[in-house]
């Protein structure tokens, strides 16, 4: 496979891929820390996780359309204000699903994956009535388009730079929550042994609530971002949803940084094989793979030692 | 109606009924589309106890309103429901106006069986007009073969099928494929391609054929074929690739949530359509799908149809301003879409030729049945359920619309086995 290259060629490959595979990684990244920290502190199984990244991009929509209507001077900087709008609305509406749904079944954490799926349905045909059943095109700011070109064969992307800073913002401000934190310690403490928790005065309600609404507020600004990178429709949760799971699973839930280990090797293997094999040939590979590395150690690759 | 003839009674064909349809016959020449009921009583034209009245008649449409297919199947709803409207407000089929009783696939495959069962079985719908993946045909195929239903089926498809109870309203892959590869070839001297798709049927079948058609018949290379799962939704590795081969044709059959990111990657990755280094050619970009990718995104992408909504023609400017009129002016009209238009239409045909509901006899009477008032213009049954038609070529523009800038002179014959291209 490699002999139809030559040496300079099969360097700038691998230059190329590599950086490919660091988009990928951050994109990733992106999905999956929400969701390691609902799944991963919480134990919760969110399949609606897509729904709320979805919910992020339509705010995305929103807030451009009323800059393009309104703010039209200041349209190049929209993008900052959506995402933190799409942090407030996912946010609040993981605050509420928590409330209304989530919290009579922490002690049956395998119902929540079926309602959470309910709910993920439930939100599609939602975002289908309001916005309709076709996708719709979010115009992005044009010094986010087009790309830098590194060497003749190299050229790097700005919203894969873009998505790429935004990565590493949003896991150093996860880790300096997790692990710098008083939520962060509550937090760590109720998934410990939530029993314990309570009993030494923690509010193990309020700290849920909390912990469901950072994670989806999360993922909705991944779901912005994403309008740069991929389509924004009633149903486009679910091309994320099972990349998802395969990166926290795989990490080891319950370990950020085990999430984003995981998220490094699996986008760079991906994106290595699929110049080399066919799309639908690296996917499975890469799942071979993982499934092979899971069943030998089923608690992912980074686990915490937990005296059980 | 003022020539409204006397009516008669259900009994066989009297002197006066002769006389009356004579009538009717005159009265046709003035309003031809209108044909009365009582010209065709309807223990006559219904033989097989089919859901006919003597002024109404059921239809079905079958098509996904919820679940990820919605997004591409509402259009086919929208211009079906269009054509049933204005053929009812030109006084229906044989005198009896179209009544819709309309099911929802739910972009599941079971789903499409069990209701097409219930519209045949249940309704006794005289035909139906739906399904738009191949999945989904594949799945109602045995119901509509085992209770002879008559279903119209208006996507686009990778042909190798020709059911005697379908009519494939869309063009099967040499009709949409042959002509753009052709015309690629001569207008722009390509000879090199990278061919492209999601990882199923459809676009797999589509690039054996253009692979044989660039190989065998027009002398060019493949440099590259490439499938993604579908649903993929980064292209970074493909993009890479294909600026390594420098193919002079990217032909790219991307479909569904994939399709928006490939277009906006590509565009991310600087590769500039407009200034056609690779040309992109493709056959799985409406103008439905260039809602969701941005027309800045496909801005100098070519893309291979029979139908563009800018096609210049009466028909096709009636026909638009009729759908903006029904469902909204923002709204956008696809290749598909107008293929879903003519299903309608052609049954209507082949019912009036016919004379009869019955659908042994419309399947009969279909093969020939012409249509000069599609709005991609003539069009024609072939013996094989397809349509004849013509191939296109469209630029895409900024505002999200196609350029025409080619289309075939003669009407393309379908060929849904095509020799040598297997």
């Amino acid at each position: 496979m490699f002999s139809d290259y030559s040496m300079s060629e099969l360097g700038a490959i691998f230059a190329m891929q590599g950086f490919a595979g660091l988009i990928l990684f951050s994109v990733f990244v992106l999905m999956a820390l929400g969701l390691a920290i609902i799944f991963g502190q919480m134990g919760v199984i969110n399949m609606a996780h897509g729904e709320f990244m979805i919910l992020g991009a339509y705010m995305t929509y929103l807030v451009s359309n009323v800059f393009a209507a309104y703010l039209p001077g200041l349209f190049g900087m929209y993008f900052f204000v959506a995402m933190i709008l799409a942090f407030i609305a996912s946010g609040a509406l993981g605050l509420f699903v928590e409330w209304s749904l989530i919290r009579h079944l922490y002690k049956r954490p395998l119902d929540t994956l079926l309602a959470t799926w309910g709910l993920s349905l439930i939100l599609q045909q939602l975002y289908r009535s309001v916005f309709g059943a076709r996708e719709v095109g979010v115009s992005i700011p044009d010094w986010m388009m087009g790309s830098m070109p590194v060497t003749d064969m190299i050229e790097v992307p700005i919203n894969g730079i873009f998505v790429m800073v935004l990565a590493v913002g949003i896991s150093l401000a996860v880790y300096v929550m997790m692990f710098r934190s008083n939520w962060g310690k509550q937090v760590r403490a109720i998934n410990q042994n939530r029993v314990m928790a309570g009993a030494v005065g923690i509010n193990t309600e309020w700290t849920d609530r909390l912990t469901f609404g950072i994670g989806c507020g999360v993922a909705g600004v991944a779901g912005s971002a994403f309008t740069m990178i991929g389509s924004t429709g009633p149903t486009a949760g679910q091309l994320y949803i099972v990349d998802t799971f395969l990166v926290v699973v795989f990490g080891g839930a319950g370990s950020i940084l085990g999430t984003i280990a995981s998220a490094f090797s699996i986008s760079q293997a991906q994106s290595i094989m699929e110049f080399f094999l066919s799309g639908s040939m690296a996917k499975v590979l890469t799942l071979l793979v993982v499934v092979g590395i899971l069943m030998i150690r089923p608690q992912g690759l980074f686990a915490l030692k937990l005296r059980k | 109606m003022s020539k409204t003839p006397p009516s008669k009674g259900p009994q066989g064909p009297s002197r006066r009924a002769v006389l009356a349809g004579s009538a009717a016959l005159t009265a046709s020449l003035f309003t031809p589309k209108s044909l009365l009921a009582q010209d065709f009583p309807t223990a006559e034209v219904n033989t097989t106890g089919l859901a006919v009245t003597d002024d109404t008649v059921t239809v079905g449409i079958l098509h996904s309103i919820t679940g990820t297919m919605a997004i591409s199947e509402t259009g086919s709803v929208q211009a079906e429901k269009l054509a049933i409207s204005q053929i009812n407000a030109q006084g229906g089929i044989l005198g009896r106006k179209i009544e819709v009783i309309q099911e929802d696939g739910a972009s599941d495959w079971p789903t499409f069986a069990e209701k097409a069962r219930k519209l045949l079985v249940n309704d006794k719908v005289a035909s139906v007009m739906g399904c738009w993946t191949s999945a989904s045909r594949k799945a109602v195929l045995p119901v509509f073969e085992q209770h002879n239903g008559f279903l119209y089926y208006p996507t686009f498809y990778e042909g190798l099928e020709e059911s005697p109870n379908v009519i494939y309203t869309g063009q099967e892959a040499t009709q949409q494929i042959i002509a753009g590869l052709d015309w690629v070839k001569e207008t722009k001297g390509a000879n090199s391609f990278y061919l492209l798709g999601s990882d199923y049927i459809w676009p797999r079948t589509s690039n054996k054929i253009a692979r044989k058609h660039i190989e065998n018949f027009l002398g060019g290379k493949v440099v590259g074929e490439d499938y993604y799962p579908l649903g993929h939704t980064q292209f970074n590795s493909v993009i890479n690739k294909i600026r390594l081969k420098k193919p002079d044709v990217i032909y790219a059959i991307v479909v569904g949530g994939s399709n928006v990111a490939f277009y906006k990657q590509l565009k991310a990755a600087g590769i500039d359509m407009t200034a056609e280094d690779p040309i992109l050619l493709t056959i799985s970009v409406t103008e439905d799908e260039i809602l969701g990718i941005g027309g800045e995104n496909m801005e100098g992408a070519y893309a291979c149809m029979k139908y563009f909504q800018s096609l210049d023609n009466e028909n096709n400017l009636a026909f638009v301003s009729a759908f903006k009129e029904m469902w909204g002016d923002d709204i956008v009209i696809g290749d598909v879409t107008q293929a879903a238009y003519l299903g309608p239409w052609l049954w209507k045909a082949a019912v009036e030729k016919a004379g009869s509901f019955d659908v042994d006899k419309v399947r009969a009477a279909s093969p020939g049945i012409e249509l000069t008032t599609a709005p991609e213009g003539y069009v024609k049954v072939h013996e094989n359920h397809h349509l004849w038609s013509k191939t296109r070529v469209g630029l895409a523009k900024l505002d999200g619309q196609y350029d025409v800038v080619f289309e075939t002179e003669e009407l393309v014959e379908p060929d849904p086995f095509p020799e040598g291209y297997q």
